[in-house]
């Protein structure tokens, strides 16, 4: 497989349930690096289960590229589940803190954006604004453009999460 | 694998020590042999190689050559290889060696120690992240933080090593986890709950497989390591022989199916055999068995078998679809899925692909010119295994004489020849035979040698010597790194740049010089001096379609035109 074939592709979400023990992340995370994989984010937590831990990656290929993956990260004694997470089937969200600019001129004009998105103020000083905002990553791109003109500080973003709709879950079993 | 419920054996009830606990774990998996260099923090462990027997300890001059010779010791018995070494360096230099058997899939266990749990990540004295480094050249590794940990973590390293597709498991060892103490429990059997391998194939995948085989007009068998793990060979030679189809091998899988068979075609792949080379290009179907498509193989991946329908049986599902898509997958062990396949494949016979073959072998011969002085490096072989035959587990350096060695030997039987594949490590061969006489003493164990390689490794003679063990180098002495040469001839227009290794011969005749060495009991080393300007033919050059391989020995083709370009690797 080349690197323009490794690394360019639609971006795709897959759910890793691992074992929630010392070490296992930097696994996952080595197996990216050794095999030239992309990893455009990574959200990691303990699930309801406290030995199991959720990693959800977010990664770029084409359909091979993303069967290899799925199946090299399988592979990996310490995972035991992978699922593909597509877009239609599963409910995706990040919460991402942005810091802008907000003279008190322009203040009421951030607030009414942060009202339309349903986006929260969380942290205020004379000259900025912390905002906090949840959604999928079109609204987090859409928010963050029409944030731009005043001036967006830094932000940082969780990585996302992903659970699938209706009652279907992850389970703990390796098929 | 069993799904035989947890049942907790207490092997004994009170708290021993964690030395004790690993000493006992090993004895449990049936450990005869443990290669291995100490350091300090073995101590309490290596005392009780002073104390009991069963467990023997073969002290290497060198760590890379403990992994090598747990690597020999597994592929020759078809065990689990182990390996012992101290924190820091000793761990360190076991890196080739873990990197080599995670490339063949050899099962190893190698046990490094480790600072105390509390000096970890303070750069303690002799310090090293051994996991860290070690992480994507290991099938699985464990830093042991308790001693309590212990006897489970030991089961599931070797139960790992050995199962699904085989590898190296590490388990780093801290000081204070040797000394601990700890009660000796551990259930029959582990049960890991992300490691599962599935080793019986999908019934309908098989049924497909077998109704190519009926459809196929002229079908290949392509045979790798896999099926050597796998132990698959009688029913290899069965379903050949039932459906009539020809077999050729990787390098790992030499031995697999015996080379003298009317169906062998040799192995395939840069330096295999024209005639395998040509039959896969013509087939129509392509079963893999246990074989990985790697680059020494396909060639240039899109012009390989680009005609056949492709089969691939594998255990690891990462390899199928890796560099070659398949059109009937199999995921399963190659015993188990050949063994149901037989049951559905009926007798056949194929008379024009035979012929065709037939007429491919006969066009396209492995060709050398012979003579006596200097001895040619493919007589040398052919006539080591006139001489040495089915009583021989040979194992290969890595270099000129490793594919010499590949296509003249006239292997009989599965784990015969012993080879480092996937990471060609130079150095392998020596370590790898003395491990395979340990494992194999009724036969015996010949390193066919380079002498670049040989050079790499050769402080261990003091090991053979001080054990007894009756290893013969049969070293191809050609004075330079052959391999290399054969590229700057080819590439760089005989430009021969840092390859040369002067040291003054001594000749003897050949053939009773082998004779010597087979009855002269104890290590024993044949320096065969060899043409340095014979060449490995066939060869593909790298990068190329197996199609445009180079045939013979012929030099200004070769430097002329297309191959005049350095390609790539
Ligand atoms: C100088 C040099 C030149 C070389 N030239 C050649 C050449 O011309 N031709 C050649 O063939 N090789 C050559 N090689 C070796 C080559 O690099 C590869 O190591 C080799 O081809 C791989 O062999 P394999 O496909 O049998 O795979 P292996 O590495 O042996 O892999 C075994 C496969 O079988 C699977 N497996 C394991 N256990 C089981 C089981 N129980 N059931 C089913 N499947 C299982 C594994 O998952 C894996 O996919 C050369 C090496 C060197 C150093
Ligand atoms: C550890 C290591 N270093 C370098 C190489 C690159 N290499 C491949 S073959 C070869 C020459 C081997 O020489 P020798 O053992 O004398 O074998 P010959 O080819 O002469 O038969 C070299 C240097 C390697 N495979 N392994
Ligand atoms: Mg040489």
């Amino acid at each position: 497989m080349s690197p323009e074939e490794k690394n360019g592709g639609p971006s795709h979400t897959i759910a890793v349930l691992v074992e929630n023990k010392f070490g296992v992340l930097a696994k996952v995370a080595s197996l990216f690096s050794a095999r030239g994989y992309n990893i455009d984010s990574l959200s990691v937590g303990v699930t309801q289960d406290p030995t199991v831990s959720r990693i959800t990656l977010v990664t770029r290929g084409d359909e091979r590229v993303l069967e290899q993956i799925r199946k090299q990260l399988s592979k990996l004694i310490d995972t035991i589940k992978v699922m593909d997470m597509v877009k239609e089937e599963t409910v995706q969200r990040e919460m991402m803190l942005v810091k802008v600019s907000a003279p008190r001129r322009e203040r009421a004009e951030i607030l009414q954006i942060v009202e339309v998105f349903r986006a929260r103020i969380v942290d205020l000083s004379a000259e900025t604004l912390t905002i906090e905002i949840t959604g999928d990553d079109g609204k987090i791109a859409a928010f963050l453009e029409l944030l731009a003109p005043f001036g967006v500080k830094e932000i940082a973003r969780t990585g996302k999460a992903a659970l699938s709709r209706g009652p279907r879950t992850l389970k703990s079993v390796k098929s | 694998m069993s799904t035989r419920a947890k049942r907790p054996i207490p092997i004994k009830s009170s708290k021993i020590s964690g030395a004790e606990i690993i000493y006992r774990s090993l004895e449990r998996e049936g450990v005869k042999y443990i290669f291995g260099h100490p350091g300090a923090i073995l101590l309490t462990l290596l005392d009780l190689f002073l104390k009991r027997s069963q467990i023997r300890h073969i002290l290497t001059r060198h760590e890379q050559c403990a992994a090598h010779m747990a690597e020999g010791y597994a592929r020759a018995s078809g065990t689990v290889g182990v390996c012992l070494v101290t924190s820091g360096p000793g761990a360190t230099n076991l890196i080739t060696g873990i990197t080599d058997a995670y490339m063949d899939s050899i099962p190893i266990v190698c046990l490094t120690g480790q600072v105390s749990t509390a000096m970890v990540g303070n750069d303690a004295f002799q310090e090293a992240d051994i996991v860290g480094m070690t992480r994507t050249v290991t099938k699985h590794s464990y830093l042991v933080k308790k001693t309590d940990d212990l006897p489970r973590v030991l089961q599931e390293a070797f139960y790992i090593a050995r199962t699904g597709r085989p590898g190296p498991v590490l388990v780093d060892l801290p000081k204070d986890v040797i000394l601990g103490e700890a009660a000796f429990e551990v259930p029959e059997e582990p049960d890991i709950r992300g490691y599962k391998p599935t080793t019986r194939g999908h019934p309908r995948q098989i049924e497909r497989v077998a109704a190519a085989i009926a459809e196929a007009k002229q079908p290949i068998l392509y045979v790798g390591g896999g099926a050597i793990h796998a132990e698959a060979h009688a029913e290899l030679l069965k379903l050949a022989e039932t459906a009539d189809i020809p077999v050729t091998f990787t390098l790992l899988g030499a031995g697999s199916f015996p080379s003298a068979h009317e169906l062998s075609l040799g192995m395939l792949g840069m330096h295999g055999t024209a005639y395998a080379n040509y039959a896969v290009c013509e087939c129509d179907l392509l079963l893999a068995v246990g074989a990985r498509f790697d680059d020494r193989v396909t060639g240039k991946v899109s012009e390989f078998a680009t005609r056949a329908k492709v089969v691939h049986i594998d255990i690891d599902p990462t390899a199928i679809g890796k560099n070659k898509q398949a059109d009937i997958p199999v995921v399963g062990d190659a015993r188990l899925v050949l063994h149901e396949l037989n049951k559905l494949v009926k007798a056949q016979k194929r008379p024009l692909w035979r012929k065709r073959v037939e007429k491919l072998k006969a066009d396209f011969p492995l060709l050398f010119d012979s003579q006596s002085s200097p001895i040619k490096p493919q007589e040398a072989i052919l006539t080591l295994s006139q001489e040495a035959g089915d009583r021989a587990i040979i194992t290969t350096e890595v270099g000129q004489h490793q594919m010499w060695a590949a296509q003249y030997y006239n292997f009989t039987f599965p784990r015969q020849f012993i080879s480092s594949g996937g990471l060609g490590t130079m150095g392998f061969g020596f370590p790898a035979a003395i491990g395979a006489a340990l494992a194999r003493p009724e036969k015996l164990a010949i390193d066919i040698a380079g002498d670049g390689s040989f050079q790499m490794v050769m402080q261990e003679l003091a090991t053979a010597m001080q054990y007894g063990v009756p290893v013969k180098v049969f070293l191809l002495n050609n004075y330079s790194l052959g391999m290399v040469r054969q590229w700057q001839d080819l590439f760089m227009d005989r430009r021969f740049s840092e390859v040369g290794l002067e040291v003054s011969p001594d000749y003897v005749e050949l053939r009773p010089a082998i004779r010597k060495m087979i009855e002269t009991p104890g290590p024993f080393i044949l320096d065969v001096v060899v043409d340095p300007d014979e060449l490995v033919f066939p060869m593909v050059p790298a990068g190329a379609a197996t199609k445009d391989m180079i045939v013979r020995d012929d030099r200004k083709r070769a430097l002329s035109g297309k191959l005049s370009a350095l390609p790539d690797n």
